[in-house]
């Protein structure tokens, strides 16, 4: 895909003997929202720094938009940069602020005003020119940010943890506006965070980093449906691990001693050792048919009022010695008078189960 | 050559932009500065250690003749158990006075702390004079110390209470720092699970202060066994290690021992500093937690207690300074003590202050102007910057080596290396400008490290942000991190003048008969037996000092002012 905007190539960065990061291939196209998901550690924001030419790496090739960057310093390089501090200049207005970059290039005055008008009105604070940094909120603040990165029309934006230091509202609200803000401009855009529902709600496709390589990348809906390696299952989103044991017939029995063998499509050899993955949604309370394959009965040990559904804990002979999670409205527990201790049948849905050895 | 082997893969480095190669430049230029006025001219003392009146290598043999003199050895031992006592007596009585400001709800904090402060804004000797009116062989109270079993100040008794109250000061800055960080939450956990006061204090206030404390006896212990002025003054017949420095350079001529003593001296700076940077580390580790400041509340009978003795600290102190005032408007002490302004007269005209003040003012005014400069780029450039290699590395090292180095082996260094006729900076050596350059590198570190923990306040994004908005470091240096750092900066020059108003070690070899400081005049007049009139322009050298110092602050309020509008 050589028509990628951004494309990594074998980038390596050792920090002493540690290797940060070993051997990332990535390709971005023009337009597209990506996000870097990982726990901290992981090498996300050395990654995002190494694209903006803020860290070197060891070894390794960087192009962006068909020029190679590779070994360019950040002010050859064509990015806006939001930091999670702001990184706001205190001392500057806001109109000064987002004006920054402009000055510099030697804009008009008269230009430069109206491109701040614009921007300021894009991001939703029209009429704050004259205020200080201080003056504004949180979320105000980080808006201010991303009018400052766009200002010079640069082909790629970057974003470093921009919410993680935000209330969680403000958090929710903001990440929606960067997000249609991106798609009207439509520039390319890499944002790292460690919220994967962040990640998940914004990003067109989503880059898993573990331990310095990537997992998984794919749309969010791969991502969390169907993850390509038991971190990337474990990371995104809530998930039941149970270890179990391939049997004939496309079959799998909980190990050690699970009561009954449940239908799930594997292509594994008989009696090896696996790990089954399934998401508490994909336990289903209803609707269960006769007939249907894979329902056990299962009695509740625990409850965990989550809001608007709950989380509730099982136990069954069909698990071994396993629990399992489960997710339940909370209108279906009250509608059935279920408590700790009652039963109830649940099937596991099979083409939800993932396998992995 | 080999065409066949495969190329091993190069290590990725980025190209360095023309912007950050100036910096690199900018960096070379204070690294030039700092070898030039500090590192070389140590290097001349270690060389000059080494080597015979002729300049021919002798090895250790300056060393040995050093221990077999017994009068210099007594020297040694003098210097260590004075500065000991010294460290002994005032680190308590600081941290007693800083205790009370942080801890108890007495009145007149402010006002008790700057009077505290009187010390900084003289000469040292300022208050070895005024013992000798106190106690001196006229003194006032003479019969007092006698009935203490004291025979004279002259000697140990008054360097070790000259010198505690001159260095009172200093301890207490750090103990009052070390105790401000305490944690609010230590305390409300230690009562709800119903602590006795006793064991609070020795379970938790003292383990918190353990690291300030540390700091305070050796900035003590150093600044003592460094000290030139009171030993100078009150010393008498007790010879100490700076005191011998300055017979040996001076009056023997005999560089190599001066040499030699001047290394005795660097050594136990160059140990305390090295344990205080590590004892530094550990401190700055433990207070990145975040921690709930602690406010004491009001307990009548301790609060009353504290109260009393910080009063009681407060006015020794300003007996020392009040005796000193009236001793220098003494017609003559102590037969007649009608008001008088003749020692005014005869320091100002005979003692050659007049010009001495002159020249005082002009070095602390370049002082402040040109070190808080250099240290202000050095330390944006050190923080801001990156690249550059070992270049980097080593400006940090010497940016930090100057508080290991007493002004009195500084200035025996600038003797060797500037009087060398072969060296090109020759044309320097006596001149105010080498005195100041002198003074600049005598309290860099000081000075450094108040711009350091200014930058490091600063977002560390700006300089990022900058790049990728594709301005240069320098613009935003002007536009953004200079005004934001106004107030640090105004905070170093202070520093700096006041400092170079009252310095007597860092020049005292350096001057000539023109270029001869306000400070080192003092010193003259006492050695000639004039004390009302060394004391009478001690206070003038105070006096301007405190006008400086409230210029100063006057100055920040208004940097304050302007940058209000921004602050939240």
């Amino acid at each position: 895909m050589s028509s990628a905007y951004l494309k990594l190539a074998g980038i390596r960065k050792d920090f002493g003997s540690f290797t940060a990061l070993r051997d990332i291939r990535l390709d971005i196209a023009k337009g597209e929202f990506v996000c870097f998901l990982g726990p901290s550690g992981c090498g996300k924001t050395t990654l995002l720094r190494i694209i903006a030419g803020l860290e070197a790496q060891t070894a390794g090739r960087i192009e962006l938009a068909g020029r190679d960057i590779s070994v360019l310093p950040p002010a050859q390089r064509d990015y806006g940069i939001v930091f999670q501090s702001y990184a706001l200049f205190p001392n500057l207005t806001v109109a000064d602020n987002v004006a920054y970059g402009l000055v510099n290039r030697r804009v008009p005055r008269a230009q430069a005003q109206q491109r701040v008008d614009e921007l300021l009105k894009l991001v939703g604070l029209p009429g704050s020119q004259g205020k200080y940094p201080a003056q504004l909120s949180g979320g105000q603040q980080q808006r201010i940010a991303l009018a400052r990165a766009l200002a010079t029309k640069p082909g790629l934006l970057l974003l470093d943890e921009p919410l993680s230091a935000l209330d969680a509202i403000v958090r929710v609200h903001l990440r929606q506006e960067i997000r249609a803000l991106q798609r009207q401009l439509g520039v390319t855009t890499i944002m790292v965070t460690h919220d994967q529902e962040e990640a998940l709600a914004v990003a067109d496709r989503i880059v898993v980093m573990n331990h310095g390589v990537i997992e998984h990348v794919g749309t969010p809906m791969e991502v969390y449906r169907d993850p390509g390696t038991p971190f990337v299952a474990d990371f995104v989103g809530r998930i039941n691990v149970l270890p179990a044991r391939l049997v004939e017939g496309h079959h799998v029995v909980f190990a050690p001693n699970g009561a009954m063998p449940f239908h799930c499509p594997h292509d594994g050899a008989a009696g090896s050792e696996v790990k089954v993955y399934l998401r508490p949604e994909d336990v289903l309370a209803r609707p269960i048919a006769p007939g249907d394959s894979n329902v056990f009965e299962a009695q509740i040990e625990k409850i965990e009022f989550l809001g608007s559904y709950c989380l509730v804990q099982v136990r069954s002979a069909a698990l071994g010695e396993h629990r399992l999670s489960v997710v339940l409205s909370l209108n279906f527990l009250s509608e059935q008078h279920l408590e700790v201790g009652a039963r109830l049948p649940l099937r596991l849905l099979p083409e939800r189960m993932r396998i992995f050895s | 050559m080999n065409t066949t082997t495969l190329p091993a893969p190069a290590r990725v480095t980025l190209r360095v932009h023309w912007s950050d190669r100036l910096a690199h430049v900018a960096l070379a230029g204070v690294a030039l500065v700092l070898l030039a006025f500090l590192a070389a001219p140590l290097l001349a003392i270690l060389i000059k250690s080494v080597q015979d009146g002729d300049g021919r290598w002798i090895g250790l043999k300056n060393f040995i003749d050093y221990a077999r003199s017994p009068a210099l050895l007594q020297s040694l031992w003098n210097s260590l158990w004075v500065s000991a006592l010294v460290t002994v007596i005032t680190v308590p009585l600081a941290f007693g006075f800083a205790y009370a400001l942080t801890r108890s709800r007495m009145g007149f904090k402010k006002l008790l702390r700057g009077i505290t402060l009187i010390p900084l804004l003289a000469p040292s000797l300022l208050s070895a004079i005024s013992l000798i009116y106190w106690f001196g062989n006229q003194g006032v109270l003479k019969a007092w110390m006698q009935a203490l079993g004291i025979d004279q100040i002259y000697g140990a008794p008054g360097i070790v209470m000259a010198e505690v109250f001159a260095l009172f000061p200093h301890a207490l800055m750090i103990l009052v720092t070390a105790l401000t960080t305490a944690d609010a939450r230590l305390y409300e956990a230690a009562d709800a699970m119903g602590t006795s006061a006793a064991r609070k204090f020795w379970t938790i206030t003292l383990p918190g202060a353990k690291y300030g404390l540390i700091s305070a006896a050796l900035v003590t212990f150093t600044l003592v066994i460094t000290d030139f002025g009171i030993p100078k003054v009150i010393g008498g017949n007790f010879n100490v290690l700076a005191t011998d420095v300055f017979k040996l350079v001076i009056g023997q001529q005999d560089f190599q021992k001066g040499a030699v003593v001047a290394l005795l001296l660097l050594a136990p700076a160059v140990l305390t500093f090295s344990v205080d940077h590590l004892v530094q580390r550990k401190q700055t580790a433990m207070l990145s937690a975040r921690a709930v400041p602690y406010r004491p509340k009001r307990v009548p009978w301790f609060d009353a207690l504290m109260q009393a003795y910080c009063l009681l600290i407060a006015l020794l102190m300003l007996a020392m300074l009040g005796m000193a005032i009236f001793a220098s408007f003494a017609k003559f002490w102590p037969y007649d003590l009608s008001f008088s302004w003749n020692h005014y007269r005869t320091g100002l005209v005979e003692g050659e202050v007049a010009t001495g003040f002159v020249n005082s003012l002009l070095m602390a005014a370049g002082t402040a102007l040109f070190g808080t400069t250099l240290v202000f780029v050095g330390a944006y450039l050190l923080e801001k910057t990156h690249g550059g290699g070992p270049l980097r590395g080593g400006v940090r090292m010497l940016s930090m080596l100057p508080m290991a180095v007493p002004g009195l082996v500084l200035g025996l260094g600038y003797i060797f290396f500037f009087n060398e006729p072969a060296n090109p900076l020759n044309s320097l050596y006596h001149t105010l400008t080498l005195m100041t350059v002198c003074s600049i590198v005598h309290f860099y570190t000081t000075g450094h490290l108040t711009a350091v923990t200014a930058l490091k306040a600063l977002d560390a994004e700006f300089e990022s942000v900058s790049a990728s908005l594709k301005v240069p470091f320098y613009k935003t240096f002007w536009r953004v991190t200079l005004p934001i750092c106004t107030p640090a900066l105004v905070d170093i020059a202070r520093y700096f003048f006041v400092n170079a108003m009252t310095t007597i070690s860092a020049v005292v070899f350096l001057y000539s008969p023109e270029t001869k400081v306000a400070s080192i005049a003092i010193l003259n007049l006492d050695e000639a037996g004039d004390t009302g009139a060394a004391a009478a322009m001690a206070l003038l050298i105070a006096a301007a000092s405190t006008v400086a110092t409230l210029l100063f602050m006057g100055l920040s309020w208004l940097v304050e002012r302007r940058t209000q509008q921004w602050k939240a």
